[in-house]
């Protein structure tokens, strides 16, 4: 590898110390200020004010529903696995907490009162962005033990798919990462950064934004993709046993994974650290601790990208979820990466005009639009079912209405002349029809 | 000091904050002994009992990680030659392409023997 990694790894242990706590912190308060900020923009959303009592707006709002969580009581479900049930929730947020590890915050500043320089960044990797990946999978393990050791049929199918969830969009945002890594030529994170110094990846690696975006959504279990969590379907879903500081936990480790997410956003296709165009311009823009300030704000507005995202779409089916991961997700990744390496040992080489590769493009996109367009062959089964299907008003034993496609049997006498006079009960049916009729008298 | 020694203090910061939880919410909260708290969750009925081994659930999830697992070990294929693609060339395109056809070939026979439906 030829990235130049010579600045991580030699920080003493004091300083490792620091940088530890400090992200720890960060962390923390920001999932404090990300709930808050939820509940505040989802509260506008629907004409409403939010938490506005604890704290100067609300601030302290989320603060105060941690420690109240502490003072509930935490209840161990007798059918539970005791120890499972216990080191379930703390996998999660260990793996939460880990991967914001080979961040990088901002670029080697000089620290005050030493002579050292040391990079604002806890550490890299050679394979810094697999070392997320690898992490990220490990809180999958949290998810399936909490819904295995709960034992409960809710937790369990919640647990499942949770899990089938967040490794079917892990493929997809894995395949979009890989013509970030063609372009940058390396997997650290830092090295990431500096080769977005022309020109962010999000401009010449559109298509991968995309998936990464919906593959983001995807993996932190978000609504849209918020399946795991079905109030009307498996009530809380993995974590529907869990109480008190355990279910906080959860709760926590969720809002990391959204940061974290939101942080790789930055880091690989928004030039992490590094100011934004009109800023940019500044001599001082990229040096001391202002790129912290971009970073955090490129977070920001990913994170509320997510609140925004829960505040307008409807929950998703599962079958739809699972059909758009593997059906669309995955063939157009492997489908764009194939293109972008095209692509680009076309241009090593020299072989060809740019102008070429411009206009071929430009044809395939098209053609893909045009493709997009054509409408889905009916399905078969729909024809089908046309013809009346017989009713049975007792299938099974007990009564059932008829279903689409089903003719309604005919009425015992007495109750089709209630119908028709207009029975006590059904005044609803009864009146318009009667209106009906006097107009017509 | 290596690379690797601060993501341990991350870890061991993180772990002791998440096993600090978990004990600490035994002390804080009330305890108070009630059968039917105990139970499973379910609505408020009775909950349905266990099966013994934990049951069955749909092979769906099954085939899921499976296919989970080929997609994955394709991904950690194509890292080492993304990363290493500026100098491998042409050369390197192609066997990508023809190892990219080769997984596409199954996931079209997964597709087709319906392996990705879920209804």
């Amino acid at each position: 590898m030829n990235e130049d990694l010579s600045v991580f790894g030699v920080d003493p242990w004091w300083l490792i110390g620091i940088k530890t706590v400090v992200i720890f912190g960060l962390l923390v308060l920001t999932t404090l200020m990300t709930i808050w900020g939820e509940r505040k923009i989802l509260g506008r959303m629907q004409h409403r004010i939010g938490p506005k009592y604890h704290g100067p707006f609300g601030l302290l709002q989320s603060l105060a529903d941690g420690i109240k969580l502490a003072l509930k009581e935490d209840v161990v479900p007798s059918a539970a696995d005791k120890v499972l049930f216990f080191i379930a929730p703390v996998i999660t947020v260990t793996a939460a907490f880990a991967t914001f590890a080979v961040i990088p915050l901002g670029p080697v500043i000089d620290l005050p009162f030493t002579d050292r320089v040391t990079p604002l960044q806890l550490t890299d990797l050679s394979v810094g962005v697999l070392y997320i990946l690898a992490i990220a999978s490990v809180g999958v393990y949290g998810i399936v033990l909490a819904g295995w050791a709960s034992g409960s049929t809710y937790a369990l199918l919640g647990g499942l798919r949770s899990s089938a969830q967040v490794i079917s969009y892990e493929i997809a945002m894995g395949l979009s990462l890989v013509a970030v890594f063609i372009y940058a030529g390396t997997l650290s994170t830092s090295g990431i950064v500096a080769a977005q110094d022309d020109v962010w990846f999000i401009f010449i690696l559109a298509p991968s934004f995309v998936i990464f975006l919906v593959s983001m959504v995807g993996d932190t279990n978000r609504a849209p993709f918020d399946l795991a969590e079905a109030e009307g379907e498996l009530v809380g879903g993995f974590h529907t046993e869990y109480s008190s500081l355990k279910f906080a936990l959860f709760f926590l480790g969720e809002y990391i994974n959204m940061v974290t997410m939101s942080a790789l956003a930055t880091t690989l296709f928004l030039g992490g650290w590094a100011a934004p165009w009109p800023l940019s311009m500044w001599e001082g823009a990229n040096s001391g601790l202002w790129p912290m300030l971009w970073f955090l704000g490129k977070v920001v507005g990913f994170l509320f990208f997510f609140i925004w995202l829960r505040g307008t779409l409807p929950r998703m089916r599962y079958d739809q979820f699972m059909k758009l991961g593997w059906k669309v997700l995955i063939p157009l990744s492997l489908a764009w990466i194939v293109a972008v390496s095209a692509v680009r040992v076309v241009r090593l080489q020299g072989g060809i005009d740019l102008r070429w590769i411009i206009i071929a493009g430009v044809v395939i996109a098209l053609a893909v639009l045009a493709l997009a367009f054509i409408p889905e062959g009916a399905d078969p089964q729909e024809g089908a079912e046309t013809e009346p299907v017989p009713f049975d008003a007792f299938a099974g034993g007990y009564p059932v209405p008829p279903m689409p496609g089903q003719q309604s049997p005919d009425l015992p006498p007495m109750v089709a002349a209630a119908a028709a006079t207009g029975g006590p009960n059904d005044r609803q049916d009864a009146g318009p029809d009667a209106g009906q009729g006097a107009h017509r008298a | 000091m290596n690379e690797y020694t601060p993501i341990l203090a991350l870890l061991a910061l993180g772990f002791g904050f998440g096993l600090f939880s978990v004990i600490i919410s035994g002390f804080t909260g009330p305890k108070r002994y009630n059968r039917a708290r105990l139970d499973a969750y379910e609505c408020g009925i009775e909950p349905t009992p266990q099966p013994v081994g934990g049951g069955r659930f749909p092979v769906k999830y099954f085939i899921t990680a499976m296919l989970f697992i080929v997609f994955d070990i394709e991904i950690i294929f194509l890292y080492p030659y993304a990363v290493a693609f500026d100098s491998l060339g042409l050369f390197g395109l192609v066997e990508m392409v023809l190892f990219i056809s080769t997984v596409f070939i199954a996931y079209i026979y997964v597709w087709r023997r319906g392996g990705l439906e879920w209804d």
